[in-house]
């Protein structure tokens, strides 16, 4: 057990004095980019929507990175993974990204594929 | 516990006394978990993104599947799975203090927070079982085509979606519905929709206002409306009524939506139910004082662990269910 818990998130830009005060703070922020994410799914900005950044309109980069940033403070302060010695943690962050995106490229390549045969007429699906 | 056998040796590094990486066995076993967990949603959430870059010019805007709260009429996507994921955050919020009350050994704090938690988390599922239900029972219905694309109404002049009731004729004594006492080797139908297709292509044929909208996005990324003339023809392609979604039908669009969400969502909410359940238990132990004996609040740290998995994959689902 880690009882000695790091306070601040940023890397030091936020201190904390205790760590219930961490755990409130890190809640406004989860908070705060929740909305962001929901307001911006709402409202659906159109030069977000039809500008593409690799083949993927801009909105869901964010969308997608915005996640990703959750997924970081969840997994580091309520997780305590900030807490945890460094090999450990590393093992437990790197190999599922590692699987994930290897998976990822594969499949959706993979479906790329099959969209495409289905578009150029070798098999007939809309009739 | 009185039936573990002492050798004596738990002390020394072989013996079971060290504790590799700093963490725990219960804990470190927990992660293992956690992580072939966490690569089971992977795979159902990149085996959605197959099938949706399969189909990514027909796949439903989940904006228009999800457009309802609870005891409000109207058009309102996302805020519902907005305020879901705000009680599965504010549940996780509690368990970390739940945690870091047991660090402190306050027993007193430890209930209340668990106590909380479980609330958090059984709002959570109930939504969830809510979203279900509005998800099956459907929202305007729509006619499925030979080759299971889905055909959408529209009112022409407001441009909102139009119901099957707003315009579909009644044809009285069509076909009534089996029913297993009624025969010998009949097994029984399921439910019928509330029209028929011959009433739904004969009440749009006779109402001008109405257009039909296809599945196929176009280049603003919305559904393509027909004109009348292309709507008249399309309806002949359709081959029967589909209300609600299931497992084999879905009016909202491509089935596979309909299926992936149900498997996803339905894996995530067992995730949660049994996190209550676990939750519950060590929610009693507290109360029991079983830590207060042990010396330590470990046991709450696991299952905390396991909870803020569970929020960790609805962020995800929620990401690619619903926003992107």
């Amino acid at each position: 057990m880690a009882h000695n818990h790091k306070l601040e998130i940023f890397r030091g830009l936020v201190k904390f004095k205790s760590n219930t005060q961490k755990i409130w703070g890190v809640l406004i922020f989860l908070s705060i980019v929740t909305t962001v994410e929901v307001a911006l799914g709402i409202i659906k900005p159109r030069f977000l929507t039809h500008s593409y950044f690799l083949g993927m309109k801009l909105l869901n980069w964010i969308f997608i990175i915005l996640t990703l940033v959750k997924a970081y403070y969840i997994a580091w302060d309520f997780m305590h993974l900030r807490d945890e010695k460094t090999p450990l943690r590393r093992v437990i962050v790197w190999t599922p990204i590692f699987l994930v995106c290897y998976l990822i490229f594969i499949l959706l390549f993979e479906a790329d594929y099959i969209y495409n045969v289905y578009k150029d007429g070798f098999i007939t699906w809309n009739f | 516990m009185d039936a573990t056998v002492s050798t004596g040796t738990e002390d020394s590094v072989w013996g079971g006394g060290n504790k590799p990486l700093g963490a725990s066995y219960g804990k470190m076993m927990m992660w293992f978990f956690i992580m072939s967990d966490a690569l089971t949603f992977s795979g159902f959430l990149v085996a959605y993104g197959f099938s949706r870059f399969k189909f990514i010019e027909l796949w439903p805007i989940a904006d228009e599947v999800f457009t309802h709260v609870p005891f409000f009429h109207g058009n309102y996507p996302m805020y519902y799975v907005a305020f879901m994921t705000f009680v599965l955050i504010m549940s996780s919020v509690t368990m970390v203090l739940a945690v870091d009350a047991g660090h402190k050994m306050k027993q007193k704090s430890v209930i209340l927070y668990m106590f909380l938690t479980i609330i958090g988390g059984a709002i959570f599922v109930g939504s969830q079982a809510w979203e279900w239900a509005t998800f099956i029972k459907g929202d305007y219905g729509a006619l499925e085509t030979n080759s299971g694309r889905i055909l959408q109404f529209v009112d022409a002049e407001t441009g909102e979606r139009a119901a099957l009731a707003d315009f579909a004729k009644t044809i009285p004594d069509e076909r009534e519905r089996h029913v297993e006492s009624e025969g010998i080797w009949f097994y029984g139908e399921g439910s019928m929709p509330s029209y028929s297709l011959n009433e739904v292509v004969e009440g749009f044929k006779a109402t001008p206002n109405i257009l039909i909208r296809t599945e196929q996005l176009n280049e603003e990324g919305e559904k393509t409306l027909l004109d009348r003339k292309e709507s008249l023809s399309k309806i002949l392609e359709a081959n029967q009524v589909v209300e609600g979604a299931n497992l084999i039908h879905n009016e909202y669009g491509h089935r596979l939506f309909a299926d992936f969400f149900f498997f996803i969502t339905g894996f995530h909410g067992f995730h949660v139910f049994s996190g209550v359940v676990i939750n519950v238990i060590i929610f009693f132990n507290v109360i029991l004082g079983t830590y207060e004996r042990r010396g330590h609040y470990e046991m709450v740290e696991k299952v905390g662990l396991y909870w803020h998995f569970v929020d960790l994959v609805w962020v995800f689902v929620f990401t690619f269910f619903y926003l992107v």
